[in-house]
């Protein structure tokens, strides 16, 4: 066990806890930010994803040894009120169904955006490969990336 | 406008309680609801309204909770049931706080979610419901106003009279509280619904776009611990005995104990069936004060097992199923005329064999349940499909009283038949039972794989006979795994159109454990009945969409009534897909695929284009035509319906699991193949417009998918595939130099 401090949303946090801890858990269990999600624990399915000094990454498969300083945003952090772009087109499309996933898919795609804010469907199937969605919401998670990219544009 | 008489029990439908806040809640209540033969409790006065969970709450300030009963899954009826008591309340939609209804069985009845019936058995009762509050309502508004109930409308909440005067709910729900419930009231005609047809957003948005503790896994108490269980690593051992040392000297960890007598009762009752292969072992648990501790301390046991009964394959399971379909040992579910004398007298014979895999259901919330047995109660909190069996087993299990389990249903990352199955709730209940403490039951995604009610895999033989241009019988043998298709599937299409006509099922029981999988058994049977009367067209060289229009022309007017299809409706939305996808007007380099099935209650047509990009066959589009009546909620229709229909291409050509040993080939995502984005088609929903009463959406524009890609691709690489997943089929996937004209 090891004290670890890092930045999540913005606020100092101190946790102790195993260097081989990922990320994931430390957020679920001990920072009780729950909405990033455990999907399969080995990068595959994307429902842990965070941003991680501003890019995109799975939380299961990070320790908490390697976060160091870099910055750390959860979806309870990407808007102050809900209203990200990426929220609001979420919002507008009604993307979801069982909702488990969709934290990871907003995650990744509002990352995606910061860096490609006027991306091709191509690039948008690229980017969203690594998120499952298990009920196939895609075609609206398609749709509400490229709305969500009008937002930003 | 129609009348519908109901029957309530005055007692039953109202109660009463003040807040803490100084306010009024009146809760209205319908114990008939989905289930009308369900007797009321004999004294209903000695509930009080903390134990009384009502569908509508209305505050003196106006404020309208609906309680929504069923388990959400992703299916939508968290949304949409609401809507219906909404639209007869006769109140704001926006305007509406919508909370999820605990495990209630003495005041609700069928929560449950499965079988995609949710919506079509709670139409009546439900509208209902809201019809009566609605009433009561504007009976104390007419008292105060001392005129005529009938001299009042209602609009958003608010009460009108000729007069120009207005009362809102809230103002008079406490009169309405004190009157005698209607007999009959009065229920809006499709015309007039304002809010069923209306696009309605997921309620829990929100709180889905913003991390909000939903699910069952994010759900914590204090002084919670976490629980990992190591089970048998193969179907067909159990545990011998195990070594903890260097788990319990593990950071977190606070003790490893072995369990699995209670759940060995629970098989031995027949409580609970499918759990029997999976209980006959004992289980080693893990108990960390957090989830990564417990699933890395379950790592570091190492347990000894011995087989107890046939370690199976595929290969051997593969022979035990097409030894069936070849032996003369069947069950017949349905026989109409002589099959035999017909096929003596064909013309020609069809026969074609198909074959699909075992597949697991991966919710992308592994299974998991919160547990806390004290001698006061049992609190049982997490998502399952069906609340009410897990706490009556787990009370069996247990010994205890059902009145001492309370059950929270939370939203669930996916269901699509796993959580119909309670293992998980056993276990966490036997755990907490043990150690005396509050714990969460997390399974990783390999224990959810491995762990699994699997759909099984089937097998279908299908015979044709064809005489003078006719189709003259229809033999479809069916050899599964550990059961066989049930209730009225037998008598689907194209049950009734032929006459001689037979259906034989057999089963291989194993010890691998399986149950229902989004659309049970028609998920696969839609696959091969749709590719064999394309097969059968070709055969005949008739038109494939006349050769099924004509069929259902000979269902009109039957009178049998274990047919439940509508031939009228079947074939409405054959042709409305014919002309919603282009069909036989394609441009070249376009091939189409065609199915239409029947199943829950729904009927539904589908048209796959198939293009070739990089000399691949590619499913580019999925038209689908849906007939399920009235569409309550068309946002979230058309959002189940593209889930279904992708979910149906994705398993169609990916999913596979397949066993060796007694353990399955694939642990996680890594080697289990997923549809993912990139891979999918556009999918072009068309809803039929009619006043019929509506029907589940949740399953049926499944079972087709997989049949329209097949004839789709059929018709781009001039191959047939018979067996599922396509993807293990490479060299059907090449397409000839010279393109088929599909």
């Amino acid at each position: 066990m090891a004290k670890y401090d890092i930045k999540v949303n913005g606020v100092s946090k101190s946790v102790d806890v195993a260097e081989d801890t990922p990320l994931l858990w430390v957020l679920r269990d001990h920072l009780d930010l729950v909405g990033t999600k455990y999907g399969c624990g080995i990068a595959q399915c994307g429902a842990c994803t965070v941003h991680l000094g501003g890019n995109a990454i799975r939380s299961c498969s990070l320790t908490i040894a390697s976060v160091g300083s870099q910055e750390i945003t959860t979806i309870e952090g990407l808007s102050e009120d809900g209203n990200h772009p990426v929220q609001q087109a979420w919002r507008e499309v009604d993307v979801p169904q069982c909702g488990y996933c969709q934290a990871g898919q907003i995650m990744t795609a509002s990352a995606f955006l910061d860096k490609n804010p006027n991306p091709t469907s191509g690039e948008i199937n690229t980017a969203m490969h690594g998120n499952i969605c298990r009920c196939a919401s895609y075609t609206r998670i398609h749709r509400a990336v490229e709305i969500a990219a009008t937002k930003l544009g | 406008m129609s009348t519908s008489s109901i029957t309530f029990n005055r007692r039953s439908f109202i109660r009463t309680s003040s807040l803490a806040s100084g306010g009024l809640l009146i809760g209205f209540n319908l114990f008939t609801a989905c289930k009308p033969k369900v007797q009321p409790p004999v004294d209903i006065s000695q509930l009080n309204f903390n134990d009384f969970n009502a569908f509508i709450k209305i505050a003196d300030n106006g404020a309208v909770t609906i309680f929504s009963p069923n388990p959400e899954i992703g299916q939508g009826v968290k949304t949409a049931m609401p809507m219906l008591i909404a639209e007869e309340l006769d109140v704001a939609w926006d305007k509406v706080y919508v909370q999820q209804g605990i495990l209630d069985t003495e005041n609700y009845t069928r929560q449950l979610a499965g079988g995609s019936q949710s919506i079509r058995l709670g139409w009546e009762p439900l509208r209902q419901t809201g019809a009566t509050a609605r009433q009561m309502l504007v009976n104390a508004a007419a008292m105060k106003w001392g005129i005529d109930p009938s001299e009042c409308t209602t609009s958003d909440g608010v009460i009108s009279n000729s007069q120009g005067e207005t009362l809102g709910y809230g103002d008079v729900v406490k009169e309405a509280a004190a009157l005698e419930v209607p007999e009959s009231v009065t229920l809006k005609t499709p015309n007039n619904f304002k809010i069923i047809g209306t696009d309605a957003t997921n309620v829990d948005m929100d709180k889905i776009i913003t991390g909000k503790p939903l699910f069952g896994l994010d759900y914590k108490v204090d002084g919670m611990v976490y629980a990992s269980v190591l089970r048998p690593p193969a179907f067909g051992k159990i545990l011998d005995s195990y070594d903890d040392a260097k788990a319990k000297a593990m950071p977190g960890v606070i003790d490893v104990i072995r369990i699995g007598e209670k759940a060995k009762e629970l098989s031995k009752e027949g409580i609970a069936n499918w759990t029997v292969a999976m209980s006959k072992s004992d289980k080693v648990v893990v108990i960390a004060k957090s989830t990564w501790e417990a699933l890395k301390g379950k790592e570091a046991i190492s347990a000894q097992w011995v087989e107890d009964s046939t370690l199976e394959s595929t290969e051997y399971q593969d022979k035990k199923l097409l030894g069936l379909l070849d032996g003369k040992e069947f069950k017949t579910l349905r026989k109409d005329g002589d099959i035999n004398k017909a096929f003596v007298k064909a013309d020609k014979i069809l026969e074609r064999t198909y074959e699909s895999p075992f597949l697991p259901h991966n919710c992308m919330e592994p299974m998991n349940f919160f547990a806390n047995v004290t001698e006061e109660k049992i609190h049982l909190v997490g998502p399952v499909q069906t609340p009410e069996f897990a706490a009556s087993a787990v009370a069996g299990m247990l010994g205890r009283d059902i009145k001492d389990v309370h059950l929270e249903m939370t939203r669930m990352g996916g269901g699509f038949g796993r959580r119909l199955y309670g293992d998980f709730v056993y276990e966490a209940a036997e755990i907490s039972n043990a150690i005396n403490k509050p714990v969460k039951l997390v399974f990783s995604r390999e224990d959810d794989m491995n762990a699994g009610t699997y759909r099984p895999a089937i097998k279908y033989r299908i015979k044709a006979a064809i005489k003078d241009g006719q189709v003259t019988a229809y033999y479809l043998k069916e050899a599964a795994i550990n059961g066989n298709m049930y209730g009225l599937i037998p008598n689907f299409f194209p049950a009734g159109a032929i006459e001689n006509y037979q259906v034989d099922v057999a089963n291989h029981q194993s010890n691998i454990t399986t149950g229902a999988w989004r659309a049970p058994y028609t998920n696969f049977l839609a696959f091969a009945e749709q590719s064999f009367f394309d097969e059968l067209a070709e055969t005949m060289e008739v038109d494939r969409i006349q050769l099924r229009l004509d069929l259902l022309e000979k269902v009109k007017g039957t009178t049998d009534e274990r047919i439940e299809y509508s031939p009228e409706r079947m074939q409405n939305v054959i042709k409305v897909a014919v002309d919603k996808s282009g069909w036989g007007k394609k441009e070249e380099g376009v091939f189409q695929g065609f199915a239409a099935y029947y199943c829950h209650n729904s009927h539904v047509a589908e048209v796959a284009d198939v293009e070739i990009e990089n000399g691949k066959p590619i499913v580019k589009k999925v038209t689908c035509v849906v007939d399920c009546g009235i569409v309550v909620n068309p946002l979230g229709a058309i959002n189940q319906i593209e889930g279904g229909v992708i979910d149906g291409v994705g398993h169609a050509m990916y999913g596979d699991l397949t066993f060796l040993e007694g353990k399955p080939h694939s642990q996680n995502f890594d080697k289990y193949r997923l549809i993912r984005m990139g891979e999918i088609p556009l999918v072009e929903s068309h809803l039929i417009q009619n006043d019929l009463a509506p029907t589940g959406l949740g399953e049926p524009t499944l079972p087709p998918a997989g049949a329209a890609v097949a004839n789709a691709l059929k018709a781009a690489t001039g191959n047939r595939f018979t067996q599922q997943p396509f993807s293990k089929f490479p060299e059907l996937m090449q397409v000839p130099t010279k393109p088929i004209i599909g």
